[in-house]
């Protein structure tokens, strides 16, 4: 059952990817000026300075500028279907390799931010819940507020000065892989990763705290309080499963706005993950990459909700009938 | 032998405008083991605000304020959460009126009959199961085996509320307390659920409190009755001589207003008081036909009434005559 939901949830998918490769092809096409220049990053100056006429041909026939549009979308389309995102004019390599090289250090920010933005989140919103009013539920209420009136950018430049700069404790950017060295992979990706956990858990505590309330007076709990059940399986059994299949349905929500927020945090700590990637690329007008990224960005968001989805179903006993 | 014996229940609710409101007021009554008596009245009367008393599940604004609620010897007014925990579920069971939510969407209806199991008695996951499939087998649920890896949804209110009472009675309480177990159900399906409970009660010699206000179901089901009007007590008695000859004019009013073939239909005059208001003397005497002076000024307490030896109680100045009076 729950296999047979994945996969056509999967095929769902397919057509909001395709609207986001429609969305993503045309933004080049908005781009004032001559499409090829643009696309070889040209960015002012005499052209022949910088670009041969050979490079110039080769692009002209790569983008089929005086082909129909859609003709020219289909042959991207399918171009990029095979990976082939075409080359940064900057770094002369495939926009790919660069891609696939970013990637994982933006993987581990997002699931590390997750983890514990959900570690956060969880408890405290429970706790928030069932003892309303006392300091468990002032701290949620203060861990909400400071996440909703806060920016990003200036919790990460206190943690920055705090820890980086007055205490010395943690680097305040770079990057190292974790197989190259864990230690300062830890060290590298902790403070990014707790602005954007604070974030992502102070939207999801004041979800579950809500949704807890609403959940604790329902029918059901007054039934499993009647059986004599403890307080704890009350709570973490009976009225934990039903709260969660709320919260996941947010959560995939939460993450797209999470990839939103790391374009930020991701420069700020000039950690080299494809966010940070794209803010770069788009300075240096290099427009295949912008191109590539955003792509790479909207198949995150997508996937993240779709497995969002598979939760939600896994939890929730109705919907694999439906 | 009383297995349950409420002396003098009072239960106070803390209003969000700083108010109370009394919504149980001195009732006292007792069912003895094997014994079903049925607590009826119109709604808001308190019928639920009792039962949850009696299991000390009331809300957080709820308090008992006075009163004692003696279960096999011992006050369940005076006991700990933690040893509620061990006597509600196993000793004291309660069924709810609304099958639809009563049960926890998330989890299969097995689960949540060989929790009970697992809970009180500390078996293990094969015995619950075993024993859970026992207990739908014995609610008549058909195809009990394939029952216990549905969910909820899966099932009809009346399948549902054998779910319920397979929960309830799991662990062989000695009282249970069904509030309005079948008013959420279509006509047929009531029939066939209450004889479901009646069967089980009868069977396991449970002690049941039968809350309703369906008098019909009430005069089929109970052996004694006793009848509520805001918040109090106002007759109690044997069933069948209860329904044959009412003390009570409140009582004698409720039996009237049960729409019968050939006879008039005479609904009581007036609605229900506000509880937060309530009126000076006995609670019925502005609907009552009977009222007189003193019924405004003095409250009457349930007494027994004349001829003693039958065991009929009621709260009236004026009682009507019984059975004699209704011919
Ligand atoms: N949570 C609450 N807050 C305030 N008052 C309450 C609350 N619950 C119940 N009451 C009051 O207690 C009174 C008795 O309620 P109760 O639920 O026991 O009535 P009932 O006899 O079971 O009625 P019904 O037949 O409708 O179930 C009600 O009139 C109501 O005013
Ligand atoms: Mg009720």
């Amino acid at each position: 059952m729950l296999i047979r939901y994945s996969i056509r949830r999967l095929l769902e998918t397919i057509p909001t990817l395709f609207i986001i490769s429609v969305i993503v092809f045309s933004l080049v096409l908005l781009i004032p000026g001559d499409r090829v220049l643009v696309m070889l990053g040209y960015s002012g100056g005499d052209i022949a300075d910088v670009i041969s006429k050979e490079v110039y041909a080769a692009m002209e026939i790569r983008l089929g500028v005086n082909d129909p549009i859609p003709l020219q979308y289909v042959r991207w389309l399918g171009r990029a279907l095979q990976g082939d995102l075409g080359t940064s004019p900057l770094h002369a390599i495939p926009v790919m390799d660069i891609i696939l090289a970013r990637l994982p250090a933006t993987i581990y920010l997002a699931l590390a931010s997750i983890i514990l933005g959900t570690l956060i989140a969880i408890p405290l919103g429970v706790a928030a819940a069932v003892k309303q009013n006392t300091w468990v539920d002032h701290l949620a209420n203060g861990v909400v507020l400071f996440g909703l009136v806060t920016p990003g950018f200036w919790v990460a430049l206190m943690l920055v000065l705090l820890f980086g700069v007055y205490l010395g404790w943690l680097p305040t950017f770079g990057y190292t892989a974790p197989q190259d060295d864990f230690v300062e992979f830890l060290r590298h990706i902790t403070l990014p990763t707790i602005v954007l956990a604070l974030d992502f858990a102070s939207n999801v505590i004041r979800f579950i705290r809500t949704d807890f309330i609403e959940q604790m007076r329902e029918d059901y709990v007054r039934t499993a309080r009647a059986k004599g059940l403890s307080e704890r399986l009350v709570i973490w059994k009976h009225i934990f499963k039903n709260s969660m299949l709320a919260t996941v349905t947010v959560l995939g929500f939460d993450i797209s706005r999470l990839m939103g927020g790391s374009t930020v945090i991701e420069s700020l700590f000039a950690y080299p993950g494809i966010s940070f990637l794209l803010l770069q690329s788009i300075f240096n007008r290099d427009f295949a990459t912008v191109q590539g990224v955003v792509i790479f960005i909207a198949l995150m968001v997508v996937f993240m909700n779709y497995l969002a989805d598979i939760l939600y179903a896994l939890l929730n006993p109705r919907i694999r009938y439906e | 032998m009383a297995i349950l014996d409420v002396q003098n229940l009072t239960v106070d609710f803390l209003l969000d405008d700083g108010g109370t409101l009394r919504a149980v007021d001195g009732t006292s009554f007792t069912i003895d083991s094997g014994e079903v008596l049925g607590l009826v009245g119109e709604s808001g009367s308190g019928k639920s605000v009792t039962a949850l008393s009696i299991m000390r599940l009331l809300d957080s604004q709820a308090d008992i304020t006075a009163g004692r609620i003696i279960f096999d010897g011992e006050d369940l007014a005076q006991k700990s959460e933690a040893e509620m925990r061990t006597i509600r579920g196993q000793r004291i069971s309660m069924i709810f009126q609304e099958p639809m939510t009563s049960l926890n969407p998330a989890y299969t209806v097995g689960d949540q009959v060989s929790e009970v199991f697992r809970q009180h008695l500390h078996m293990g996951f094969g015995e619950s199961k075993r024993r859970a499939i026992e207990m739908f087998e014995r609610v008549k649920i058909p195809r009990a085996k394939d029952t216990y890896g549905k969910f909820p949804h899966e099932f009809s209110g009346g399948m549902r509320q054998r779910v319920m009472i397979a929960i309830a009675l799991a662990c062989g309480p000695d009282l249970l307390i069904a509030d309005e177990p079948t008013t959420a159900l279509d006509v047929t399906i009531q029939a066939q659920v209450l004889s479901v409970i009646q069967d089980l009660q009868h069977d396991m010699g449970l002690a049941l409190l039968f809350i309703s206000h369906d008098l019909e179901v009430v005069a089929q089901m109970c052996d004694k009755v006793a009848v509520m009007y805001g918040a109090r007590l106002m007759e109690v008695g044997e069933s069948t001589s209860l329904f044959a000859g009412p003390r009570h004019p409140y009582t004698d009013g409720l039996l009237r207003s049960i729409p019968r073939r050939g006879q008039p239909l005479t609904p009581i005059a007036g609605t229900i008081f506000d509880l937060r208001s309530p009126p000076d003397g006995c609670r019925f005497h502005p609907r009552c036909p009977y009222a007189e002076d003193r019924c405004r000024r003095e409250t009457p307490e349930l007494r027994a009434l004349e001829p003693a030896g039958d065991g009929r109680l009621a709260a009236c100045h004026f009682p009507l005559a019984g059975a004699g009076a209704k011919a």
